[in-house]
């Protein structure tokens, strides 16, 4: 624990204050005895079980002692105690954690399966059981506390151990043949500190808690001494007479309690601090170009859209920065680009799923005639309904792992067309089986872990035929998949496309695969399109970065003498993009012009390049799949 | 087709003895076998208890002034002269005849005490436990629902720090302000005694409140996660309206950790009572416990020891056969 993380958690406001109030209890627990000590136990036989007074402002007890008097003076044995019985429950706990290190195999098994056996066991019940052999009074309830607090602290301590004793250092201090208990003592325990604090601070609330539930019940400090549970108890007897009696120790011990695991959390939780962000709408972005004419068969047609995220330092971050694409009715269209590109967040953008914390804009969104922006999410939902039909990448997350496939097919039926259970069910297995899931009927009533990655994908694919989509969008499909299993994914994308005649967008990283299904390849780069260009160009690409994705897809012809081609550099962090071509800095043909940013411009029919400096000469591709792409 | 097949039902075959074809009956046999052994040693640390306990039980019991042959008869009745062995055989033997020994205060035999207990302390701690699940599981969803992706964030932070707040004062605590507020102030409900369900209500609460809050955060935080899980997206790419959304996708998939934090809460609320019982001077085993322990009454601490011990095991067992119907997978391959 260093300094500065003391610091921050007591710049914290919760950390702060239970730190003040600890430092006013112990200034209590040293001085009230002192001060108070004496005319807490004066007896008073003029005023015996009084409520409130002016002489005695929280009233009296049975003796006619001052109440608010014993409960400032009760702070010090209060503390005391719940402090001796942390220290006892921090040592006891730190030894049985350890203890599995030092011992052997067998002994240390048998200690954690102990304190295991003991943690199921609440601590009120260890406490009772230790209580009745300690007996009964402060001695005995400090042991029985400390005790009964020992094996969840030992389970904590084994954690840590445990997960320290795997690192390098511990190792190489072994093998250097450092002794078990050096090797404790120098490396694993301070190495642990922290959470041990921690636990340690949070213990001490819980011990105090605890000590007072004993005293209450008449366990812990017997008289004629007294702490605040003993004063709680006995106040409890009168509380018709007099409230503030039981009241008072009770505020007491919930201040004193909260203080300690309040200023432990807030310790806790200095290593995250999580900034305060407030939700605010980003600038809009200059408008750049008028918004193109709307192609009429378009089944998607996006103008500038973006995509913003809060950053964490304030401000915003745009990881889409101005995306045009246009899809047109049963259109195959691929977008690559490397991973950080924008291309997955454009797709869930499009499809209305960018996450909660995403701020979408565009000078035009439609998608399947519909226009989803600033429309209320029942609307979207309502308008869009089932015409775009989603595949996502990892097959194995992307099902409900809870839910029998069939049924989360069938759900879509159920709940955009108001099947019954059955005629949804029975469309979902036709769909499994159109999809070419083997034993479809049998298949539906099972759960998603008993499907295999490419079978979950084709099952994913026949969620999006349980309607007749307008439009399928692919976020890397095959990612996650065998190769073989890929081709038949791929497929069956192409056979749905020809049947249905949805449009497909079909999203990757893998030019290649792109190249094997699409009529036409949008490329993306640093949350923007750099060219658009119909997949038998692809010899063609203008753009440096296509050019350079190109080169780097490897083939049978590849000579395997010479290093895989690569792109140098790495893409820019979306929050720290460079002025003009973001591309410049891995390009070498950037130069002065490209500090100011290119916009897409036609380089070929049907063929436009964000660049300055567009390539003309044709790319020598023995790509396979770019030349058999086309069957 | 190359595609493989789905994985065979039995998946941990390989890794369990033949008896055990079906996983379930190993987990539920290996569970069933933890339980034993530390039932086992439950009745152990209950026997060794009395003998751990320094000086002589007996004469503690008594009194300094008790004659010498009355201590000694005691002790020849309670068997305290045989030796250790054989008073354990004899221990264990008389356990599986129900026979927990006599009250050295009353001569009132264990069982009876606890029979007569028992029913006042579970109807305790089962409505309690019913009351923190109504509670917790909407209160959870709900809150995760309006914070999910950092929204709300006022409501979040007064939602956190006043359940962390509520949750760390102890259940005696919140008993005794609620005594004051409702009973003594208000006078709504009755401060002390089981009778009609108005007595009932005060102690529930005062037992349920804190964990109800406690397990609507793990609720709202596990919502929150699997709100981020890929199928939750693909249930919004669905176009599913967003309760069932939340009810079908997202809840039954965070129900495992609220589960294990359940039945956790389940097995200290069960000790909980005993504290609570005290406040409220309710007839069960909670004021009996601590009774005899101050009248040095050691076989009815015993008995009551071991109930609440075995009551503690068998929650844990039946929350760890849950865990493996919620989610088969994990739970049943492990160990």
């Amino acid at each position: 624990m260093g300094r500065e993380q003391w610091q921050a958690a007591l710049r914290n406001p919760v950390g702060a204050v239970a730190a003040g109030l600890l430092v006013v209890l112990a200034i209590l627990a040293v001085v009230a005895p002192i001060v108070w000590g004496d005319a807490a136990e004066e007896t008073d036989p003029a005023a015996l079980s009084q409520g409130s007074t002016s002489e005695h402002v929280l009233g009296t007890d049975t003796l006619g002692r001052d109440i608010l008097l014993r409960v400032l003076v009760a702070t010090r044995y209060s503390l005391g105690l719940a402090l001796l019985a942390t220290a006892i429950c921090v040592v006891a706990g730190v030894i049985l954690g350890v203890l599995p290190a030092v011992l052997g195999r067998r002994a240390g098994r048998l200690v954690t399966a102990a304190v295991n056996l003991a943690v199921a066991f609440p601590g009120l019940l260890l406490a009772l059981f230790f209580a009745v052999i300690f007996g009964v009074g402060a001695r005995g309830a400090v042991l029985a506390i400390g005790l009964a607090g020992a094996p969840s602290f030992a389970r904590l301590v084994q954690t840590n151990v445990a997960a320290v004793a795997g690192r390098d250092y511990v190792a190489a201090a072994r093998v250097a043949g450092v002794g078990r208990f050096r090797l404790i003592a120098r490396h694993l325990l301070p190495n642990i500190g922290e959470p041990l604090v921690v636990n340690a601070t949070v213990m001490a609330g819980t011990a105090l808690l605890s000590f007072a539930g004993l005293s209450f019940l008449g366990l812990g400090v017997q008289p004629p001494a007294y702490d605040w549970g003993r004063l709680l108890g006995e106040g409890l007897d009168r509380i018709y007479i007099n409230p503030a009696a039981a009241l008072a120790p009770g505020v007491a011990v919930i201040v004193a309690g909260l203080a300690f695991t309040l200023l432990g959390e807030s310790i806790a939780q200095v290593v995250g601090v999580r900034a305060v962000r407030r939700r605010t709408v980003p600038e809009p972005a200059p408008q750049e170009a008028a918004v193109a004419e709307a192609e009429p068969d378009a089944v998607l047609a996006a103008d500038d859209l973006r995509v913003a995220f809060p950053a964490p330092g304030g401000g915003w971050t745009h990881p889409v920065d101005g995306v045009r694409l246009t899809v047109r009715r049963g259109e195959t269209v691929g977008i690559v680009g490397e991973s950080g590109s924008g291309k997955s967040l454009t797709a869930l953008a499009v499809a209305q799923l960018a996450p909660d914390a995403a701020h979408v804009t565009a000078q035009r969104l439609e998608v399947a005639g519909v226009a989803p922006l600033g429309r209320t999410g029942a609307e979207v939902r309502e308008l869009l309904g089932t015409k775009v039909a989603m595949v996502f990448q990892d097959p194995m997350t992307s099902f409900n792992p809870s839910m029998r496939v069939g049924r989360q097919l069938a759900e879509v039926t159920r709940v955009h067309e108001r099947q019954g259970r059955r005629a949804a069910l029975a469309r979902a297995v036709d769909r499994l089986r159109t999809v070419r899931v083997p034993a479809p009927e049998r298949r539906a009533h099972q759960y998603p872990h008993e499907f295999s990655g490419g079978m979950r994908q084709r099952a994913m694919i026949a969620m999006g035929l349980m309607s007749t989509p307008e439009l399928i969008i692919a976020d890397e499909p095959t990612t996650a998949l065998d190769v073989t299993v890929q081709r038949q994914v791929l497929r069956l994308l192409k056979d749905v496309q020809a049947d249905t005649g949805a449009a497909v967008v079909l999203i990757s990283h893998d030019i290649a695969v792109v190249a094997q299904l699409c009529e036409r390849v949008v490329v993306m780069y640093a949350g923007r399109v750099v060219e658009e260009v119909p997949v038998e160009r692809l010899g063609q690409a203008a753009h440096p970065y296509t050019r350079a994705l190109l080169a780097s897809v490897p083939d049978l012809a590849t000579d395997r003498d010479r290093p895989l081609a690569t792109i140098a550099g790495r893409p820019p962090d979306p929050a720290d993009r460079p002025e003009g071509c973001a591309f410049a800095p891995r390009c070498e043909f950037a130069d002065d012009a490209c500090r100011v940013r290119p916009g897409l411009a036609a380089v070929a029919p049907d063929q436009r390049a964000a660049c300055w400096h567009p390539r003309s000469q044709p790319l020598n591709l023995a790509l396979d799949a770019v030349t058999g792409g086309q069957a | 087709m190359t595609a493989p097949v789905a994985a065979p039902p039995a998946p941990t075959r390989t890794r369990v003895p033949a008896w055990a074809g079906n996983p379930w009956a190993g987990f539920l046999l290996r569970r069933l076998g933890r339980l034993l052994v530390s039932l086992a040693v439950l009745v152990t640390l209950a026997f060794g208890m009395i003998h751990l306990i320094p000086g002589d039980p007996v004469r503690a019991a008594l009194g300094v002034t008790a004659p010498p042959d009355l201590v000694d008869a005691r002790r020849e009745a309670l068997g305290l002269n045989d030796p250790l062995g054989v008073q354990f055989v004899d221990y264990v033997r008389s356990l599986f005849s129900g026979d927990l020994g006599v009250s050295m205060t009353s001569g009132v035999p264990v069982s009876e005490t606890i029979g007569q207990r028992l029913p006042a302390t579970a109807s305790l701690a089962v409505a309690a436990f019913v009351v923190v699940m109504l509670a917790a599981i909407p209160l959870g969803l709900a809150m995760a629902v309006l914070t999910r992706g950092g929204r709300r964030r006022s409501t979040e932070l007064g939602f956190t720090s006043t359940s962390a707040v509520v949750t760390a004062i102890p259940e005696f605590l919140l008993a005794v302000g609620l005594v004051f507020v409702f009973g003594v102030t208000l006078g709504w409900f009755p401060v002390a005694g089981r009778s009609d369900a108005a007595s009932y209500v005060l102690p529930v609460v005062a037992l349920a409140l804190g964990p109800a809050l406690l397990m609507a955060r793990i609720v709202r935080v596990e919502a929150l996660a699997v709100m981020d899980e890929d199928f939750v997206r693909t249930a919004r790419a669905k176009r599913l309206p967003p309760l069932r959304v939340y009810l079908r996708h997202v809840f039954p998939n965070a129900l495992t950790s609220t589960l294990t934090i359940g039945g956790l809460l389940l097995s200290g609320m069960i000790v909980g009572t005993v504290l609570v019982e005290n406040v409220f001077a309710w007839p069960g085993m909670g004021m009996t416990i601590v009774s005899s322990i101050l009248a040095k009454d050691y076989p009815v601490v015993q008995g009551i020891v071991l109930v609440y011990g075995a009551a503690v095991l068998l929650m844990n067992l039946v929350v760890d056969v849950l865990l493996a119907v919620a989610d088969p997978r994990s739970t049943i391959r492990e160990g």
